[in-house]
């Protein structure tokens, strides 16, 4: 077997609070090779600090350990801030949840994908703007050098999605991790959005991390899927095998789903005491 | 029989735009009716005109048979009340529950207000320890059980909801969900849900109204929904992009 891309043993993520400090993610493991890997769990599970945690963004007072945290066999933990300045967005990037918030409003979309270029490969005026069209043109935006000169606001959800995730694509990483990357969006734009991330992904040979709270969702578009609840991973199993999922947690997310053709009087609600301490 | 919410050939403008064109739907009283479709769809923009939220309209409403005016109607209040979507913009962050649950019986001036209130708990299923909480105090589904205990403080007949489970969990959902039907069949209320997820809408609904480009491209019974029996073509790609 080859080296996976990254490896993470044993990640805990802990906050002070006046009664002492609390562990967010306790002890969280596991392998990311050429893969797509899911992520799913309710708020406050402890997910995206998962996500942020592999790309140094938590910061003090919050404190992040783990046993090993490697990226291509380098230390995430030892690597000095501006290494790390330079593997973030280049070699593992992240795409946020709502693009009205996560863009820049008072700059072009042209000029911060550019920017995003620039920062990691020096390249001339020009090449840069082939890049950038192409890159647009990837994410499936029609007529790429008009939107290169609107701003975010002139833009909906769906395009806005698009175009970050051409800024974080355009340096080529390695791992993208995307953390609700369509939680703002509509049903209909959202299946655009995500078998675009999907084919961009294949294409590159990338590996995605997927963070959501839809295990439909994470069924549909990842391999392996890690379900967390309160800070820890309940259970691990392929895409394939979710519906044959033993936690009662898992068991309990799935079952309390609305299906489409729904005959069910009462949707089964979880009771929060039964795995408290698995 | 009148129906409870009766719309003919509405037109909804923002500012000189029309956004919502010739919409026509009665509901039932008793019944649960949803509207879907995209964001931009105008579904929203039906409901706030209803509640008088987006008063640039024409055509006709009525109510439970009586005509709705343009201006502001304090009698709709106690037959009509609306749930918005996001439970942490909806309360005032400064005003607790029992404040934020007097507010109607002070303006309706209506007496036994503790008693009211406590009861109106206990329908959502909150502890009454909550009643002096702040919303900053609560969970997501518990700030939603809070708006819906202020929209049944005037015992409505009607419910608007405005995609009352969109910011929450699913496990919350569900939880929310099983209330919101509890309600229904104890007081025997009309809803009218808005909504993007159409198996939520399979779950509380009887009827689905398919919006788009603020138009109503199709009215279909709910169980279209377990089949995918939609005619529009529009109303199938919605099905399909649900993963119908």
């Amino acid at each position: 077997m080859t080296e996976p891309l990254l490896s993470v043993r044993d990640l805990r993520v802990n906050f002070p609070t006046p009664q002492g400090r609390v562990d967010v993610v306790k002890g969280v493991s596991f392998d990311l090779g050429q893969e797509r890997l899911g992520i799913v769990g309710e708020s406050g599970s402890g997910k995206s600090m998962t996500g942020r945690a592999i790309l140094r963004l938590i910061r003090p007072p919050g404190r992040v350990t783990a046993e090993k945290m490697a990226f291509q066999g380098q230390d995430l933990l030892s690597l000095s801030e501006r290494k790390m300045r330079a593997l973030r967005g280049a070699r593992i990037s992240m795409v946020m949840q709502d693009p009205r918030y996560s863009l820049n409003p008072v700059m072009t979309i042209g000029r911060q994908i550019a920017e995003a270029l620039h920062v990691h490969e020096k390249l001339s005026n020009s090449a840069t703007r082939g890049r950038v069209r192409d890159m647009l043109e990837a994410v499936q935006i029609n007529d790429p050098d008009h939107v290169a000169n609107m701003y975010p606001h002139e833009v909906s959800g769906g395009m806005g999605q698009r175009v970050m995730i051409a800024m974080m694509l355009i340096p080529k990483p390695k791992i993208l991790i995307a953390d609700e990357p369509t939680s703002a969006l509509d049903v209909s734009v959202q299946a655009q959005v995500l078998d675009l991330i999907d084919t961009l992904v294949r294409e590159q040979g990338m590996g995605l991390i997927l963070i959501s709270h839809d295990l439909q969702l994470v069924a549909r578009y990842c391999d392996q899927i890690l379900v967390m609840n309160a800070g820890r991973v309940v259970e691990r199993c392929a895409a394939g095998d979710l519906d044959s999922a033993t936690h009662p947690y898992t068991r309990g997310l799935l079952a309390a789903v609305p299906r489409m053709n729904e005959t069910r009087d009462t949707l089964p609600t979880l009771d929060r005491t039964t795995w408290e301490g698995t | 029989m009148t129906a409870a919410i009766s719309l003919n050939n509405l037109d909804i403008s923002y500012s000189g735009k029309r956004v919502v064109q010739g919409v026509s739907f009665d509901v039932a009283k008793g019944e649960s009716f949803a509207l879907v479709g995209e964001s931009g769809s105008g579904k929203s923009t039906v409901l706030k005109a209803i509640a008088g939220l987006a008063p640039e309209w024409s055509g006709s409403m009525s109510i439970l048979g009586k005509p709705r005016g343009h201006g502001p109607d304090k009698g709709l209040a106690t037959t009509c009340q609306m749930v918005f979507q996001d439970p942490y913009g909806s309360l005032h962050p400064r005003k607790t529950v029992d404040a934020v649950l007097s507010e109607p019986l002070a303006i309706h001036g209506l007496g036994n207000r503790s008693e009211r209130i406590e009861k109106a708990l206990s329908d959502v299923g909150l502890d009454r320890r909550f009643r002096f909480r702040f919303p900053h105090q609560m969970s997501g589904g518990q700030r939603q059980r809070v708006a819906i205990a202020r929209a049944l403080m005037l015992e409505p007949k009607i419910m608007l909801l405005d995609e009352p489970t969109s910011a929450l969990d699913v496990s919350v959902q569900a939880e929310i969900l099983n209330l919101l039907k509890r309600l229904r069949a104890e007081q025997n209320l009309t809803y009218l849900l808005v909504s993007h997820d159409l198996p939520v809408v399979g779950f509380m609904c009887d009827r689905v109204a398919v919006m788009t480009k603020g138009q109503i491209v199709e009215i279909a019974p709910v169980s279209a929904l377990h089949h995918g029996e939609f005619t529009h073509s529009y109303s199938r790609s919605l099905y399909a992009a649900s993963g119908g």
